[in-house]
């Protein structure tokens, strides 16, 4: 599996990073060459082995349902780079 | 000198009132301002809230009311937050970014009266084997060639600053962050001991997250015992990290003194790489034949997929940091650019935030999850994962612990290893393992390289048995008797 050009621009799409028309060559042959080191892992037989997706199998820890955090929108917002009063403010979305 | 003290001396001398702790922090501001323009081993210095903390310090010791750090002036990497205290993660796309909360593992610290003197560099987001990729400038490590004393060489990474600075004497000890090998390698660069403990023992809430199940926060000191100190004040149950293990902290600064006599210690045959210089195998060779002598029975083990372990890591690290990198969207932290409407504004902050590294993983983790690639890449590398596991569960069915080298190579020089992505990740081909099975593993000192260089061993626990890593660690720097110094430090 080796990316083309039009996969980098899919997946920048998705990833939301503008990547300039220039800049698609160059990540190509990167990052292809990283999938290609990865290939290696093919050769390992995966049949009957369940995934782990943790370090550590272990049981989620369960609490009350209940607020026991909140009440300081201050602190929320102190760092959105722009804000209208108690709110985060981003260019219009809806015409 | 009092930037040459262990934690553990100080911690002895300020009881005594032999000096005050505001001395010793000032000793450490001092030696900040003479190396850090150089070193670039802080990107932050708090100043006078370190001189605050150590008044603080003095008032209680005055009081009898000392906890296991009053007065120790330590250094904190950036991706721990803290409040009231610029966090940057390396990053651009954090450069504004101030903290309104305290991480779990700092607050802990603090609780235990330490002195944080500022935030030190990294690669962006942790992602870097020689934190050259940080959006802060590269870190000079304090070690040089006997031969050539001009080349400047990498302190390793990701937690590169944290290591130059407890080297140099900038600090007593570090917080750091290992993903990969991020707190060992550079911790084998700089001639320190680090500490990845086992996941789950540190609380990783309030660290800025790059791969949740890799993620874990440990020590960098100067001695096995100060690593430990460290270890038991960051460690402990936190209820707002999930992960993090509802299980007692140990006495790790006890175990030290535990000997090896009776211990099993498993030799992997397969912690080896091609073209490894001769000499860090010899060395490792050494660490065998020290333990041996202290009365530990050697045996012969094999973790057969540790190969894939690096290739592995390559497909979920990437893939979790796709997602967790995805709260960096200009709205309600960190830098924004403007763009043309909302979806605009996203990707032109992502493209301006984001250096190549960093934009490099999070393509790559966005492709190995997307629709149709799934099972190919992410899937297998789950399972293969389990394989890791499963390796190291076989091995300590039949060894206390395990002794390998710690990093193929020794420090290189900046500007080398760039041109090859790949080629600066196979520096993590031992260190990968322990991350993905979660299980704890330290980076000892232990002998320099032709260069006049030094070279960690590491030891591998089982889960939670951080005790038997620093009884190991413990015997190998008593056999090692490492007293050599960095060319670059407060003093020197």
């Amino acid at each position: 599996m080796s990316l083309d050009p039009a996969t980098i621009r899919r997946i920048a799409s998705l990833a939301r990073i503008r990547v300039e028309e220039d800049e698609v060559e160059p990540l190509c042959h990167e990052l292809n060459g990283i999938l290609g080191w990865i290939e290696q892992l093919n050769e390992v037989d995966v049949s009957g082995v369940a995934p782990l997706n943790g370090a550590v199998n272990m049981a989620m820890a369960m609490r009350a349902d209940v607020v026991t955090d909140g009440g300081y929108p201050e602190k929320v917002l102190v760092n959105a780079p722009e804000r209208i009063g108690d709110f985060y403010a981003v260019p219009k979305v809806v015409e | 000198m009092l930037t040459d003290l262990t934690i553990a001396q100080a911690r002895d001398g300020l009881r005594a009132k032999a000096f005050s702790a505001v001395d010793l922090t000032m000793a450490h501001l001092h030696a900040i301002e003479a190396l850090n323009p150089r070193l670039n081993a802080y990107i932050t210095v708090s100043h006078a809230r370190a001189v605050d903390q150590a008044r603080a310090a003095d008032a209680a010791l005055a009081a009898g009311d000392a906890r296991p750090l009053t007065g120790v002036p330590l250094a904190i990497k950036d991706l721990f937050c803290t409040e009231g205290v610029r966090t940057t993660a390396g990053s651009k796309i954090l450069g504004p970014f101030v903290p309104p909360y305290e991480s779990t593992v700092t607050a802990n610290l603090l609780r235990d009266g330490a002195v944080f003197l500022g935030k030190t560099n990294m690669d962006e987001f942790a992602m870097g084997s020689s934190n050259m990729t940080s959006a802060y400038g590269p870190v000079e490590n304090p070690w040089k060639r006997k031969q050539d004393n001009t080349a400047v060489l990498v302190p390793g990474g990701s937690s590169g600053g944290s290591a130059a600075a407890v080297a140099a004497r900038l600090a007593m000890g570090a917080t750091g962050t290992d993903t990969g090998g991020s707190i060992r390698q550079p911790a084998s660069f700089c001639g320190l001991v680090g500490v990845k403990p086992t996941y789950g023992r540190c609380s990783r809430w309030g660290v800025v997250a790059f791969a949740s199940s890799l993620d874990h926060p440990g020590p960098f000191a100067r001695t096995v015992q100060d690593s430990a100190i460290l270890l038991g004040s960051m460690a402990g149950h936190d209820p707002k990290d999930s992960t993090s293990a509802p299980v007692p902290v140990p006495d790790f600064e006890a175990a030290c003194a535990r000997g090896v006599k009776g211990l099993r210690i498993g030799v992997p045959r397969e912690y080896h790489a091609d073209g490894m210089p001769t000499e860090i195998d010899a060395l490792w060779q050494q660490g065998i034949g020290w333990l041996r002598e202290a009365g530990a029975e050697i045996v012969d083990v094999s973790l057969p997929h540790t190969k894939y372990g690096l290739a592995t890591y390559y497909i979920v690290a990437p893939a979790e940091a796709s997602s967790n990198l995805s709260r960096y969207d200009g709205v309600r932290f960190g830098s924004r650019r403007n763009g043309e409407d909302l979806r605009d504004l996203y990707e032109r902050t992502r493209a301006e935030g984001f250096g190549p590294e960093v934009r490099r993983r999070v393509l790559i983790g966005t492709y190995v999850l997307s629709a149709g690639y799934y099972d190919a890449y992410y899937l297998r590398a789950q399972k293969i994962r389990s394989l890791i596991l499963k390796d190291f569960t076989d091995a300590f069915a039949k060894v206390d612990a395990l002794l390998t080298t710690t990093a193929p190579t020794a420090p290189f020089a900046q500007g080398e290893n760039m041109d090859d992505p790949v080629k600066m990740y196979l520096n993590d081909l031992f260190t990968v393992p322990s991350n993905l099975a979660g299980v704890p593993a330290a980076s000892i000192p232990a002998g320099l390289d032709a260069n006049g260089l030094p070279v960690g061993l590491q030891v591998i626990g089982k889960p939670f048995d951080e005790e038997t890593v620093f009884a190991v660690a413990a015997v190998i720097e008593q056999a090692a008797g490492f007293t050599a110094l960095p060319s670059l430090r407060a003093g020197g």
